[in-house]
């Protein structure tokens, strides 16, 4: 029954988990109004941190204090930001889990997908999945933890230029305003604005699903198809978007904000995510094992597709870009192939979801 | 094939009834009701930002809607005086708004005494009347009558009027956490949130309380069932409080809630039927009416403020479920559902339980002829859902000891968040339905009605749901060892459910199929005029009755058992 008892504590610390380029990132923008402690897992990262106030080489200011152990951070902070990877997300969690409590409000800044599926149970084996087979990351947070104060934080916010202090702004979005103002409060900034979402799951998805057209609009670049057939791609793109995050339990109204049409422009022009890179070297004859064995991290995208592409297996719906990047990247079907069969898709109606 | 029910009676966990929560606010009664009426007027002053106009806004909506429901509405328990109240609130309001100069404040003054004026109406009127000797008499007449009945009809012979060989117990059986239950009354404060499929419910849960030892709980029963003679003496001796459904204006739910509120903050275990009112459908309540459940959190709340830290200031949530072979109402119930879902368009009211001599009918059928009833008592919960343990210490999923006041923090103190507290009242509610699925406990009736629509909706696929129900029953035929095959499939998933803490099996699911199928056949809606499902002469599978097939079927929706078919 460890409870917080009137913690009065002048010093509001806030927990950021996961040092990558945009948890540094975000630590670095916190850090300008509140003491921040940042957890890393080695040690070695931590010992960096704290001696010469940087993350792998990326400069921190220098008020943050670095951790390696999960129950300091939760003792001292009750706000916590994770941003990790959605590949380490489900096994951070539950590293976390043991030490959070009611008390805590966590807000995550991770894009991806997880499955919840039975013991021994994988995509390849199962092949279909419904809804309750897919966890959004809150969902990962709710399942694995008491924390339920959730919040999401998603938006077209490029490390790099964040850290040059470049004007931009995201979504904060949770099914409780507390969280919502406290996001604000902490981050906003002359050069950072936030805007509050009660969507989250809608928010989470617009993240997620932008990815996918990501990789397509790299390829259309690795095929050097010219701007008015990337005008075409985002606007039908967001059409699939609309409906896949619906049929997912999302509103239409977040994919059309800053999180989603926002988000899905700067990525489908920021020519060095790997989401986008995917895309242009498929475009230039690569085949995804080749393309996977020289990247660092797997580019999300590649893993929501075949998520998707599983959950429209149950669904009464179709997700045609979606379900032809499925095809050129497991089936070898080829790219160009797929783009003569999506420009003849039967796409009569411009709009129909508003 | 028994299963061992619980049938010893249990000792009061509160001998002294002086010492019981409802005894207490009934002696206080007039101090409490005040109390009730001046919360909410607050509340209600806060509602509208103690701004003059939004606050005239809503006494004269609620005026008008008054006015209209005892124009069009008028029922039998309604007081004589309410046309000459909301008479004097109109003139009240007509003379205040043609005043001129009369300053914010003062105008803010002028709607407050109208407003106190209401809600004090409101309080008096929700308020219980509980009656010590009246609560005695009534458990004794229940526990006394239904067993003489119960006795006569079982025990063959003239003395078997005064035979004790069967008492209530045999026919109404309890399972599940009672003694969690009876350790946590004595403890915290209870709220328990039943399924409510008959106006048998009320009645039902009020003795249960009682055989289980503990002292009367207070509910909201709605104010229609105090029209019917014997339910009004019967709600009055057990606490019940008057929940009146055609006032929906914002002065008489705020005042309710607060009412619900302020006597779980006093200590007495009250109970909910969370889906508001009968299921309609057969359904397990899918979507609870969240209203009085927030009240429950917002008492925890309010005990946490008040430094109420520590068990006594606990409230703890149990849901129930009551599960029937036969539901007296199922004809009219349904066919309510039909057309409120859409297509039948004829619906004539007639409600099996509109007087004390059909009541009294059934009643009598019901314990001469035996159709038995479980309830199962599931795992207390606190108002976020989490099990707690034999201290009612909360445990999270992992069984790790946690502490509730910790969800109301904010910066370490406790604070009042209402948007919060809503998103908890869902998430409480979400919690409820899944517990109520996994206290389920399938009866046979359940599973031959289940089977049975099922495979005429297979047959069928081309129907929907209301062509279906109006096929001529003539024409619907089902081959005896089909029908048993089938069963056993469904039953052999609800036993793979089983396993997994899913759902819940009464004990006479143990037997051989052809012997669940019989007894299922003999028991669902044994007393309707038409059936919903025989056997005829050529031993095959016949209903009478589609709509109420649809009914009983409806129990076992919700477990995914469908995709069998």
């Amino acid at each position: 029954m460890a409870s917080k008892n009137s913690s009065n504590t002048k010093v509001k610390w806030i927990g950021v988990i996961g040092v990558g380029s945009f948890g540094t990132a975000i630590a670095n923008m916190l850090a300008e109004k509140n003491p921040v402690m940042v957890y890393a897992r080695k040690e070695e990262v931590v010992q960096e941190i704290n001696t010469k106030h940087t993350a792998q080489g990326k400069p921190l200011n220098p008020g943050i204090k670095g951790t390696f152990d999960p129950q300091e951070i939760c003792e001292t902070c009750d706000i916590i930001f994770m941003m990790v990877s959605s590949s380490g997300f489900q096994e951070v969690t539950k590293t976390f889990a043991p030490f959070l409590l009611p008390y805590h409000l966590i807000i995550h800044g991770t894009k991806g997908l997880c499955l919840n599926l039975g013991m021994g149970e994988t995509l390849e084996s199962v092949q279909k999945i419904q809804r309750s087979q897919i966890l959004t990351m809150s969902e990962v947070i709710l399942q694995e933890t008491v924390v339920v104060r959730v919040g999401c934080l998603a938006g077209p916010n490029l490390s790099k230029e964040l850290v040059k202090g470049q004007p931009a702004a995201t979504v904060i979005a949770s099914k409780y305003n507390e969280v919502i103002l406290e996001g604000q409060s902490l981050l906003r900034s002359e050069k950072f604005q936030v805007y509050g979402n009660s969507d989250i799951i809608g928010v989470e998805l617009s993240g997620v699903l932008k990815n996918i057209i990501a990789i397509a609009a790299g390829a259309l670049a690795g095929l050097e198809l010219g701007e008015n057939a990337k005008g075409l791609l985002i606007s039908r793109g967001m059409v699939e978007m609309v409906h896949l995050s619906n049929a997912l339990g999302g509103s239409v109204k977040s994919v059309i904000g800053l999180a989603g049409i926002g988000d899905l422009v700067t990525t489908c022009n920021s020519v060095d995510s790997r989401n986008f890179t995917v895309g242009f070297r498929l475009a230039k004859g690569e085949k995804l094992p080749e393309i996977m064995a020289d990247m660092e991290e797997v580019a999300e995208g590649i893993n929501t597709i075949r998520i998707i592409k599983a959950f429209l297996e149950t669904a009464d719906l179709r997700a045609p870009i979606t379900e032809y990047l499925y095809r050129v990247l497991f089936e070898d079907f080829d790219i160009k192939e797929a783009l003569q069969f999506l420009m003849k898709y039967p796409f009569n109606v411009d709009i129909d979801f508003v | 094939m028994e299963e061992k029910y619980l049938k010893h009676k249990y000792e009061p966990i509160i001998p002294s009834k002086n010492e019981w929560p409802v005894v207490k606010l009934a002696r206080e009664r007039k101090e409490f009701v005040k109390k009730v009426s001046d919360l909410a007027e607050e509340r209600i002053l806060n509602l509208a930002e103690k701004n003059p106009d939004i606050l005239k806004e809503e006494l004269e909506t609620t005026l008008y809607r008054e006015k209209l429901r005892i124009k069009q509405n008028p029922w039998v328990v309604d007081p004589d005086d309410e046309s000459s109240f909301w008479r004097e609130v109109k003139a009240s309001l007509l003379q205040i708004n043609s005043a001129t100069g009369l300053s914010k404040i003062e105008k803010i003054q002028e709607y407050k005494s109208i407003l106190n004026r209401i809600t004090s109406r409101y309080a008096e009127e929700i308020a219980s009347n509980f009656k010590h000797t009246h609560y005695k008499f009534t458990r004794s007449v229940v526990t006394f009558g239904f067993s003489r009945l119960l006795n006569a009809a079982r025990v063959k012979g003239f003395r078997s009027i005064f035979s004790k060989q069967y008492s209530l117990q045999d026919k109404i059986q309890i399972t599940g956490e009672t003694d969690q239950l009876r350790d946590l009354a004595t403890k915290g404060t209870i709220v328990m949130v039943p399924t409510h499929f008959s106006n048998l419910d009320s009645i039902l849960i009020g003795w249960i309380i009682s055989v289980l030892g503990l002292p009367p709980f207070i509910y909201g029963a709605g104010l229609n069932l105090f029209n019917i003679s014997i339910f009004a003496y019967f709600m009055n001796s057990l606490g019940a409080y008057k929940v009146d459904r055609r006032k929906k204006n914002l002065l008489y739910l705020e005042t309710l809630k607060t009412y619900s509120k302020e006597a779980i903050q006093f200590g007495c275990h009250s109970l909910f039927f969370p889906g508001g009112t009968r299921s309609r459908s057969g359904m397990i309540e899918s979507r609870l009416k969240l209203g009085l459940l927030s009240t429950a959190i917002e008492a925890q709340r309010a005990n946490f403020q008040n430094g109420l830290n520590d068990i006594s200031g606990k409230v703890f949530v149990v849901p129930v479920t009551i599960n029937y072979h036969f539901v007296l109402e199922a004809p009219s119930l349904i066919r309510d559902h039909l057309s409120i879902t859409g297509q039948e368009r004829y619906y004539k009211e007639n409600d099996e339980f509109s007087n004390s001599y059909k009541i009294s009918k059934f009643l009598l059928k019901f314990f001469t002829k035996g159709s038995d009833i479980s309830v199962s008592i599931g795992k207390a919960m606190d108002v976020l859902g989490n099990y707690v343990d034999e201290d009612g210490n909360s445990l999270d999923k992992k069984g790790r000891s946690i502490n509730t006041r910790d969800y109301f923090l904010s910066e370490g103190v406790v604070t009042v968040d209402q948007q919060r507290e809503e998103e908890y009242t869902n998430m409480l509610g979400r919690r409820i339905v899944e517990e109520f699925h996994k206290i389920n406990r399938v009866f046979s009736s359940h599973l031959v009605a289940f089977t049975a629509f099922e495979m005429i909706q297979s047959t069928n696929r081309k129907l929907d749901l209301f062509d279906l129900i109006r096929l001529p029953e003539e024409e619907i035929v089902l081959s005896y060892d089909e029908f048993k095959v089938n069963c056993q499939r469904v039953m052999n998933r609800v036993y793979e459910l089983k396993s997994k803490g899913l759902i819940n099996v009464a004990p006479h699911l143990q037997q051989e199929m052809d012997e669940i199928i019989k007894h299922g056949l003999d028991n669902v809606g044994m007393y309707h005029a038409k059936r919903p499902l025989i056997r005829n002469e050529q031993g095959d599978i016949v209903t009478e009755d589609m709509s109420l097939l649809y009914f009983y079927h409806n129990r076992l929706t919700g477990y995914g058992l469908e995709k069998l078919f």
